[in-house]
């Protein structure tokens, strides 16, 4: 029997960094919220101590803080013509869960987009003509501009205290920092972080080639803060133990540091961990939400009764509950109509490790932190003139090499046998001499017609719902643009004075089993138009009005960076719209 | 299980051998818990064969699997080298024997040669660096090999310090090697 619990005025699906940015800016509004939280309770001195979390072992290889595959997983396929099979075990990306979501492992990496990124369609058709893009790819346009989001980029930088150096202040390029960003209007809330060797030499070479290097905008800070909220962050120690990681220094951004504390002793916000929604609930007509349901540990379900419903259960969860829920019409590939599930896209990542003379060089490559690095934006988005190219997009590529943990470090060069006399000996020798950048390239990813989610007719979780499933597939676009930036970049790496290099190009087909980054978006899209979008333009339902969808689910497409800094940046533009339009007048707040 | 493991990684002066760094324990260990059994892993039917890329589709976890590779390897051994088990043949013989079943060239029972060497490859150098406490990387040997200093947490006074070798040992999470002998 499900049981009723009084009503709110907002409930929260899911709490990681968009769920923690809603639940705080309303609760700011007075209205009382109830967050509800998949997984467990997590909090930095309890779960992730100094003296058992540099565990390598339990927490990357055996993925402790992540989502258990027999809790959800999903189906995957190539292509429309195959039969998808079950994701059993977490491979190309690890879905969060738990208190904080992806925030409490995440790297920290926090790059904004550039302002073409965001007009993407319009600006790639004026400059190259419509026919330079292939015929089955679908970018559009955000309806969104980077002017518009630019003081909630600058939000989100000061709640997390980001490290970095300024490229472009109110249109003034500054040296050092990167040249191609968008303006911004004010500096960096702390300086870069410092740099180990690798990256130094990585920063060198690239300016030797005539590029313009600058440190990777970090949340792992480089001195103590404390933020406009007032939790008090401190300074990074390098340990090397970062992303798959909790942070045991409160020195990375992260819901539990930059927000909870201060949230939690509002008496108008609550939360409940352990309790996963199954499904947000509609009123007859299907047009507006009346709450959600939600199965605790004990197997019960509870009904959740709210006036406005947020939905920030990560991008796959938030298309996931959409289609449960019947919101939104379907996207058909076949018929090209519908929309949910359309313009579902990742990242294309790859590598160039590089072996250098031991004896001459000491890396110490286990001193890092998640988002330390030495980068370069040449060939990102559209810096560069694709026309003699033959593809668009890009992305930045850069020495970010997080540390070396051993089972994931200890490589050899290529044409070493991988076992026996030889190997170790490989291993020994080239340990602290290796740069391993790990997605040392990390491009845009755009979206095509038949790449694309909907529910699996044969699988299904625990609930006996379908399993979502994915279409997905590298498209000769995206493998031109790697091959480009991954020789670039091999360039850089030979120029630091590497001996050998391992070079490994991202090419098709997509393969579910390789970590690729957990940088999944789209399937619920944000745009001008309800033909091609599922949210408009403040990331509100055009279907169910008193329903918000945050995340990278509303990305149209992906650009060549990370994407979570766009994510909190897009749910303060959202909480905005909220607060000064949406409270006084619930209601679509713009007409289909 | 500890003749593999010796001939995955030799034992030489400098550094042991995968057998006397515990790597055989660390196998059986992580094998009689979740990851032996696939506890948390999808497991729902229907296991169908598809693709490589669509990954791993088979209720047999990894406890099953070595158990039916192990023995196989044996039996095969007993076949070829005149009832000798793997642990009976010579160190030529056994690098040989691997160096075949890693070609492709040998057929066990049960399991497929080439993608079992593979897992036991993987699992053996694991056990080598994961922390000691799994029951491998005994006394630290693995890290104290490649010069990496283990679960420490504090390097701000050498992110500046460029191509000089640090020179603390190993820690691991319930102490430090210098206070275990062997
Ligand atoms: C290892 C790793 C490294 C990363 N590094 C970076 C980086 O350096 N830079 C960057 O920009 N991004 C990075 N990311 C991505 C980043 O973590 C996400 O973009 C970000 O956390 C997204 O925020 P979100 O609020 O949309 O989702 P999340 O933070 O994931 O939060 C969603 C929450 O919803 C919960 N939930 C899901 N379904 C339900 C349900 N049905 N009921 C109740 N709760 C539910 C989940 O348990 C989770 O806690 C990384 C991710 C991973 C995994
Ligand atoms: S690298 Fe820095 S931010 Fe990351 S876990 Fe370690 S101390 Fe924290």
């Amino acid at each position: 029997m499900v049981k009723k619990l009084p009503r709110k005025d907002v409930v929260v699906v899911g709490f990681g960094w968009t769920g923690a940015i809603m639940a705080n800016e309303l609760t700011d509004e007075g209205l009382d919220v109830i967050a509800i939280e998949r997984g467990p309770w997590r909090d930095a001195p309890t779960d992730f101590p100094p003296t058992y979390m540099q565990d390598e072992l339990r927490y990357r290889v055996r993925h402790e803080l992540f989502l258990r595959p027999d809790q959800l997983t999903f189906t995957f396929r190539n292509t429309m013509s195959q039969t998808a099979l079950p994701i059993r075990s977490w491979g190309a990306f690890m879905p969060p869960n738990g208190v904080g979501g992806g925030g409490v492992h995440w790297n920290g990496e926090m790059w904004r987009f550039l302002p073409s990124d965001f007009v993407l369609k319009t600006h790639l058709t004026e400059r190259y003509g419509e026919s330079f893009l292939p015929s089955d790819m679908t970018i559009q346009d955000w309806g969104v501009t980077y002017d518009d989001l630019e003081p909630h980029y600058d939000r989100f930088e000061y709640l997390c205290g980001t490290s970095g150096t300024a490229g472009n202040l109110g249109g003034g390029i500054q040296e050092g920092g990167n040249p191609f960003e968008g303006p911004r209007s004010r500096p960096y809330p702390t300086p870069a972080q410092q740099q180990p060797f690798s990256h130094t030499l990585f920063g060198k070479a690239a300016r030797e080639l005539g590029y313009k290097p600058f440190p990777q905008p970090s949340g792992n800070l480089s001195q103590a803060y404390t933020n406009p909220l007032g939790m008090r962050l401190g300074p990074c120690t390098y340990c090397g133990f970062c992303e798959w990681f909790g942070c045991s220094n409160y020195s990375k951004a992260s819901p539990q540091t930059t927000i909870l504390p201060y949230l939690i002793r509002k008496s108008n916000f609550s939360l409940r961990d352990n309790s996963e929604v199954i499904r947000i609930n509609l009123d007859r007509a299907g047009r507006h939400a009346t709450g959600v349901t939600f199965v605790d540990s004990s197997g019960d379900e509870w009904e959740q009764p709210a006036d406005l419903v947020i939905l920030s259960a990560y991008a796959l969860f938030n298309v996931q509950l959409l289609l449960h829920s019947k919101i939104g019409q379907p996207y058909d590939p076949v018929t090209n109509t519908g929309v949910v599930g359309r313009n579902y896209t990742h990242q294309t990542v790859s590598t160039v490790n590089g072996f250098f003379d031991n004896k001459k060089f000491n890396f110490n490559p286990f001193i890092g932190s998640g988002s330390i690095g030495m980068c370069i934006d040449e060939f990102n988005g559209d810096n560069f003139d694709h026309g003699p190219l033959g593809f668009v997009g890009g992305g930045y590529v850069g020495q970010v090499q997080t540390g070396a943990r051993p089972i994931e470090s200890t490589l050899v060069p290529p044409g070493t046998p991988r076992w026996g006399v030889d190997w170790k000996k490989a291993v020994k020798d080239n340990y602290l001499s290796t740069v391993k950048p790990g997605a040392g390239v990390h491009g845009s990813f755009y979206a095509y017609r038949d790449i694309y989610l909907d529910l699996d007719p044969t699988y299904k979780d625990r609930f006996g719902r379908p399993l979502m499933r994915i279409t997905m597939d590298l498209k000769e676009n995206e493998i031109k643009q790697n091959k480009f930036l991954t020789d670039k970049f091999a360039e850089i790496i030979k120029t630091m004075g590497a001996e050998k290099l391992a070079v490994q190009y991202r090419t098709g087909p997509y393969d579910i089993t390789a970590y690729q980054t957990t940088h999944l978006n789209g399937g619920a899209v944000m745009g001008t138009d309800p033909k091609t979008s599922v949210l408009n333009r403040y990331l509100q339902s055009w279907d169910v009005p008193n329903l918000f969808v945050m995340g990278a689910s509303a990305f149209p497409q992906n650009a060549g960076y990370n994407p979570t800094l766009t994510v909190g940046a897009l749910a303060y533009w959202s909480a905005a719209a909220i607060r000064t339009q949406y409270l006084k007048s619930p209601g679509r707040l713009l007409d289909v | 299980m500890e003749a593999l493991a010796d001939t995955i990684i030799p034992s030489d002066p400098q550094a042991p051998g995968g057998k006397d760094a515990g790597c055989a324990v660390f196998i059986d260990r992580q094998l009689a818990g979740p990851y032996g059994r696939q506890e948390g892993l999808y497991q729902r039917p229907p296991f169908l064969s598809g693709a490589k890329n669509q990954g791993y589709q088979s209720d047999i976890g990894p406890a099953e699997t070595y158990r039916a590779g192990l023995a196989a390897i044996n039996s095969v051994c007993r076949e070829r080298y005149g009832g000798r088990a793997f642990a009976d043949l010579s160190t030529d013989e056994r690098i040989l024997f691997l160096k075949v079943l890693e070609a492709g060239e040998v057929k066990l029972q049960g399991v497929d040669g080439k993608s079992f060497l593979e897992q036991m490859v993987k699992d053996v150098q694991m056990g080598f660096f994961a922390d000691p406490i799994y029951g491998g990387n005994r006394d630290m040997a693995g890290w104290k090999m490649i010069g990496y200093p283990g679960a420490r947490y504090n390097y701000l006074d050498w992110v500046n310090r460029h191509n000089e070798r640090f020179p603390l040992p190993p820690v691991g999470i319930t102490g430090n090697a210098e206070w275990t002998r062997w």
